[in-house]
């Protein structure tokens, strides 16, 4: 019996997964368990399969993924914290054939560009909008975000968020799904493969909404933050589920692509 | 002859973007300055020329649609008034630490807070020494009729480019408000998509190619020794337009003993007042900066040489002076004569404040 060599195996038809050409080789500043690398893993794919490597941009915010330009190879904008969104409807006003999207973190796009936020999606901006919400400021070392958990602890709510001191945690999908200008609303997560491949159809749908022209596609994927929560990636997927899927529960928020969709943004198109 | 109006500064500013091949304004009302965007949005140039005028949120939205557009190479414009440029103060620095080109507009009112609508120059020192955080600078264009306010919007979005570096047009609600002959200039088409890519398609983003590497515009450096040598490069940029940029006007400073330095609608009031200075038998002359930043500081260092004394006359508490004082450098005596709070000085107290401040009663 001849022994199995490697060339044998790595063969064009045995191929089931590989690394998207669109991701970078630089290694991610990520740590372990975060959620960030999974999504970014997943535009990078979209990208590759769509064929739109040329025709996209994306923007960076300020927070853990501020140098997400590193590891998608694709043109970027780094925008000042919160403003994406305005970023966003900037290029995309002088620039409507192209893919924009803005990927933002939950201070980010719930707490200081909340107005940026709102009224780019309010005025129907064909961008799509990427909210990772992992319940705390992760850059500058966890503290407390406009989405934490009531009674969770943060460096800057270390006994827990008081709901008398620092009101309830901010709903902004669900803000979100209420406006005209929005096409698609979903939330979603990448704790499991059958999340990250729910999280892929919905970034792929989101883009391709983008060529429509039917409004805002906006995707929060709630997510993990192992080291602001200060617990390991496996009992942050549990505390995650436990805690924040509850109150951020996931699915379709709205979806105007379906036949019986009538947002102003269908309406207009129809019209 | 070209197409001679009678025209608002304000409606002007308007009328040249369309014309100079603008490809977007976004904007956010505020006195005196409103009158840009509603010229734009009754104009609906999009329909002409394909330019996008869009209304934002804010002023701080309106400077970052301008960052997101001056990413893809694309001639983008804002303008404000006092209170709302100290808004747009993150986005310009922004702006200016990605190195991208954009044309802002300051139709100064009185200050600080939200003081009043009515007309002032007490937004110097933001215009000219930063004004947001971070070692920086804007190429600062100082209109004094409404014929400049035409001129300078085409002009400086050359400079923009040239430089890649934000440019303001400095400008007061005197300026902005009063109706004048200007004569507009041509009609430039907008930059196709192809050009866009000649002109600005090594640093834009513009979709990366696979003919080249992806293109990040950022504000961004981790690494302090590429940051510092980062500044160092905007530095050596700030030297080039000290050595190439400065622009200025005098009017009768050959024999001057006494000069007058003044910008905007102040320098307009100091000409009629070296006039019945000269009347009186004292030689006045009239020193306007036209570019703030580059200041015409070596000018100013020469006519010192033979002058017996400068007035700074600013509607402001005294700004500009200091710029006066660095340049005159102890050569000769230098005051500041200004008005505050909307308050617009007369020619008259101009030649009492010479008078009395620098030959002395």
């Amino acid at each position: 019996m001849t022994a199995i060599r490697v060339e044998d195996i790595i063969k064009p038809e045995n191929l089931v997964y590989k690394k998207s050409s669109v991701l970078t080789d630089v290694p991610m500043h990520y740590c372990y368990g975060c959620s960030h690398g999974v999504v970014h893993k997943i535009i990078a794919e979209v990208i590759e399969e769509m064929g739109i490597q040329g025709e996209v941009v994306g923007i960076a915010p300020v927070g853990c993924s501020v140098m997400a330009y590193y590891y998608l190879d694709i043109d970027w904008m780094q925008a000042a914290h919160g403003r994406a969104p305005a970023v966003a409807t900037g290029y995309k006003r002088v620039n409507p054939k192209k893919y924009v999207f803005a990927y933002q973190g939950d201070g980010d796009l719930a707490a200081i560009g909340t107005a940026e936020t709102m009224h780019a999606v309010n005025r129907g901006e064909n961008i799509v909008m990427i909210f990772i919400n992992n319940a705390i400021y992760g850059m500058t070392g966890g503290q407390m975000a406009p989405t934490t958990m009531v009674g969770q602890v943060t460096s800057t709510s270390p006994y827990g968020r008081d709901i008398d001191l620092n009101g309830y945690p901010l709903k902004i999908t669900e803000l979100i799904a209420q406006l005209p200008g929005a096409a698609y609303v979903t939330r979603q997560s990448v704790h499991t493969p059958g999340n990250v491949r729910k999280t892929k159809k919905a970034i792929r749908k989101a883009f391709e909404n983008s060529a429509k022209n039917i409004g805002t596609s906006f995707i929060e994927v709630v997510s993990t933050c192992n080291s602001g929560w200060k617990i390991d990636p496996v009992a942050s997927n549990k505390w995650m589920e436990e805690n924040m899927f509850p109150f951020y529960p996931l699915g379709d928020l709205k979806d105007s692509t379906r036949d019986d969709a009538n947002t102003y943004m269908v309406q207009k198109l129809k019209k | 002859m070209g197409d001679i109006r009678l025209m608002k500064g304000n409606e002007v500013i308007a009328e040249a973007a369309i014309r100079c091949g603008c490809d977007a304004y976004f904007g956010y009302p505020i006195t005196p300055q409103s009158e840009v965007m509603e010229t734009l949005m009754a104009r609906a140039p999009w329909e002409e020329t394909g330019m996008v005028v869009l209304q934002a949120e804010s002023e701080v939205a309106s400077i970052n649609m301008v960052f997101g557009g001056a990413s893809a190479g694309k001639k983008v414009m804002t303008s404000s008034s006092s209170p709302g440029i100290s808004l747009m103060a993150e986005g310009i620095s922004y702006i200016a630490g990605a190195e991208l080109p954009a044309l802002i507009v300051n139709v100064q009112r009185g200050g600080p807070g939200l003081g009043t609508i009515q007309p002032s120059q007490a937004d110097y020192f933001q215009a000219t020494k930063g004004g947001g955080h971070g070692d920086y600078h804007l190429l600062v264009l100082a209109p004094n009729s409404v014929q400049e306010m035409n001129d300078f919007v085409d002009l400086g979005f050359e400079l923009a480019f040239k430089y890649l570096n934000p440019v303001m047009i400095l400008t007061d609600g005197v300026i902005g408000q009063m109706m004048e002959k200007v004569e507009l200039s041509d009609f430039k088409p907008r930059l196709t998509d192809d050009e866009v890519e000649q002109r600005s398609g090594h640093w834009a983003a513009t979709g990366k190619k696979s003919t080249r590497k992806q293109h990040i515009i950022t504000s961004l450096e981790m690494i302090s020794e590429r940051q510092e040598k980062f500044n160092q490069k905007l530095q050596a940029k700030y030297a080039r337009m000290r050595e190439e940029e400065v622009r200025y006007e005098e009017i009768s400073c050959d024999d001057a003993e006494y000069i007058i330095v003044a910008y905007g609608v102040s320098s307009r009031i100091s000409q009629k007042a070296v006039v019945l200075l000269r009347e009186k038998g004292i030689k006045a002359g009239l020193f306007r900066p036209i570019t703030l930043f580059p200041f015409p500081n070596k000018r100013i260092n020469e006519l010192a040489g033979h002058a017996k004394g400068f007035l700074s006359v600013e509607m402001s508490a005294g700004q500009m002076v200091e710029d006066v004082l660095l340049s005159v450098n102890g050569q000769t005596k230098v005051e500041h004569f200004g008005r505050m709070g909307g308050m617009i000085a007369t020619p008259i107290e101009v030649v009492t404040a010479l008078e009395s401040k620098l030959i002395g009663g």
